[in-house]
């Protein structure tokens, strides 16, 4: 065993459990107050599922022996047979750590495709549908492009972190449901701004800071290659922000701090199947392409008329093809041209078409038998209270949980101006302030309880 | 008596409230409110979707005066709350029938 090796794949691990979280933050800040915290437990919940999921068959399904080089076999179940001292075939690091890492990326997955039906769907539903997908989806796709025996590793596809089997898979899986379920109520009419930027950069933060354990872990080694991903990842994903800001100033005449988290992301996805393979101005060139190209293609859901809420065709879908097709033409190691451009566009379109009929088909079953979408009144009156007995801030002066300290907040923030923002973003969702009031009228008298107690 | 009432900037609040206090004035009552003039707000953009906020941050300050002050005092506080810049605000009076202090039934003047 190669301790050094296995201690990076470890904390690569460690790394990309944390973008999960990240990405929870980075789709929370996006949405409305009254379904903030739903938008967070859409992620979170894959962190339960797909844990549990992974050890009873989606490891073995994923990477176990090969079936017809569609999917592995379930010798792996209940990591059967797999103990401490299992070694991966090349014999470098524990089958635990490996597994421990890839596991981090079938928990994510899932979750990526959360912001396209943000708003608006059952929490329960969405908890089956990740189940489901992560087993008739995600762990086949997994072996296509990752296992020995797959058809599109045999093939040659370059992918080297997930371009394939994440990002393009959840994009359109996304898509897919996304056309099932339909758009939110109000879409391209009522107001619907992000209600908290710091949030969105903070989880555009940690998935950055998480992303180099995704890619440069995907070496499974603390090597030369594993160094290169993680600078190629670096020097992408600044490419992008840039390429993002440049098109956003050109085009609406500022520089938007959702575009630059926005931007980020972007090149994170699409130096993703790539990295490994092109130098540093290949990274460079990907990076602003994906920046300029998804700036765009965030607005083709007003002009297509589907409302994938917060842009997970226009990121991942998109950003991951970019990148995916072209390394094709990019790859240093003396496989670019044509047949390359080929296979990886294979790669993509086979994923895509795989993942889009079988995730449509998965939506629609849910739809049809238990109903994918949330209720018009609890869509309107916010996700928060309807599905998690909760909400995400108190902003209410009058009548609140903590009325003293509401009522002193909103004095000291007419003299300093502070305060301001919560104040005003009560008044524009006022949905979710009248529901906190409901609240914590019915919950006023327990709340005293408590606190002599 | 009269009730002043202006709509203004918050951060001019601080400047109306000194020159209230050199005026002599006692008490105000401050809240925070929103609303729009001919400027009608800003656009924002995010992602590309744009946008328009008409409903902007205000300050709603109310001060009752004597009638013989009224007029000055209006002048006071428009003149502290002016930038000159757009969305400075508007202010205006209205008659009072009569006010009372709560806490010792005073009615009238003697109640400011």
């Amino acid at each position: 065993m190669n301790g050094a090796d296995t201690a990076f794949v470890l904390i690569s691990a460690f790394l990309v459990m944390l973008m999960t979280p990240g990405l929870a933050f980075f789709y929370g800040g996006m949405v409305r107050v009254k379904s903030a915290l739903n938008m967070l437990m859409m992620s979170f919940i894959s962190l339960g599922v797909l844990s549990v999921l992974w050890v009873l068959y989606g490891y073995s399904l994923a990477f176990g022996p090969d079936t017809g080089g569609f999917i592995g076999n379930l010798d792996f179940a209940g990591f059967k047979g797999i103990t401490d001292g299992s070694l991966t075939e090349k014999g470098g690091i524990p089958v635990l750590a490996f597994a421990l890492f890839q596991m981090m990326f079938a928990i994510l997955t899932p979750a990526l495709m959360s912001g396209a039906l943000a708003d608006r769907v059952k929490f329960g539903a969405w908890t089956v549908f990740i189940a489901l997908w992560a087993t008739l989806v995600y762990f086949p796709v997994a072996h296509w492009v990752w296992a020995e025996g797959g058809w599109l590793f045999d093939l040659g596809v370059i992918d080297f972190a997930g371009g394939t089997a994440v990002h393009i898979n959840a994009g359109i899986g996304a898509l897919a449901a996304v056309l099932v379920v339909g758009k939110r109520i109000g879409f391209k009419k009522d107001p619907m701004r992000p209600h908290s930027l710091p949030l969105v950069v903070l989880g555009a933060a940690l998935l950055w800071f998480g992303w180099f354990g995704f890619n440069a872990g995907s070496a499974l080694a603390a090597d030369g290659t594993s160094a290169l991903m993680a600078m190629n990842t670096q020097l992408a994903t600044g490419a992008a922000v840039l390429g993002w800001l440049v098109y956003e100033r050109i085009r609406h005449g500022a520089f938007t701090t959702l575009g630059a988290a926005s931007g980020a992301v972007a090149g994170l996805v699409a130096i993703t199947p790539s990295g490994a393979n092109v130098n540093a101005m290949g990274a460079l060139a990907i990076g602003l392409v994906a920046g300029l190209v998804c700036s765009w293609a965030v607005s083709l859901k007003f002009k297509l008329g589907f409302d994938d809420s917060l842009d997970v065709v226009g990121v991942h879908l998109v950003g991951g093809v970019i990148g995916t097709l072209m390394v094709g033409f990019l790859a240093v190691d003396g496989d670019a041209g044509l047949a390359q451009f080929g296979k990886q566009a294979t790669g993509a379109f086979s994923v895509m078409g795989y993942s889009f009929a079988v995730s449509w088909i998965i939506a629609k079953l849910i739809h049809v038998t238990v109903g994918m979408r949330a209720s018009e009144d609890e869509e309107t009156s916010g996700l928060d209270r309807a599905y998690h007995a909760e909400t995400a801030y108190d902003f209410s002066a009058v009548g609140g949980s903590h009325s003293g300290a509401g009522v002193g907040a909103l004095a000291s923030g007419t003299g300093t101006g502070s305060g301001r923002g919560a104040a005003s973003q009560a008044d524009s969702s006022s949905a979710a302030s009248s529901s906190v009031r409901d609240d914590a009228a019915k919950s006023g008298p327990l709340t005293e309880k408590k606190v002599d107690a | 008596m009269k009730l002043i009432t202006a709509v203004i900037k918050p951060h001019q609040l601080e400047d109306v409230k000194e020159a209230l206090r050199a005026f002599g004035v006692q008490g105000l009552t401050v809240t925070e409110s929103s609303g729009y003039g001919r400027q009608r707000g800003h656009t924002e953009v995010y992602r590309g979707a744009e946008y328009t906020v008409d409903l902007v941050p205000k300050v709603r300050i109310e001060v009752l005066a004597e009638d013989e002050d009224a007029e000055e005092l209006l002048e006071v506080v428009v003149k502290a709350a002016r930038t000159g810049k757009i969305g400075d605000g508007k202010a205006w009076t209205v008659p009072v029938e009569t006010a009372v202090r709560v806490r010792t039934g005073e009615r009238g003047p003697d109640a400011l």
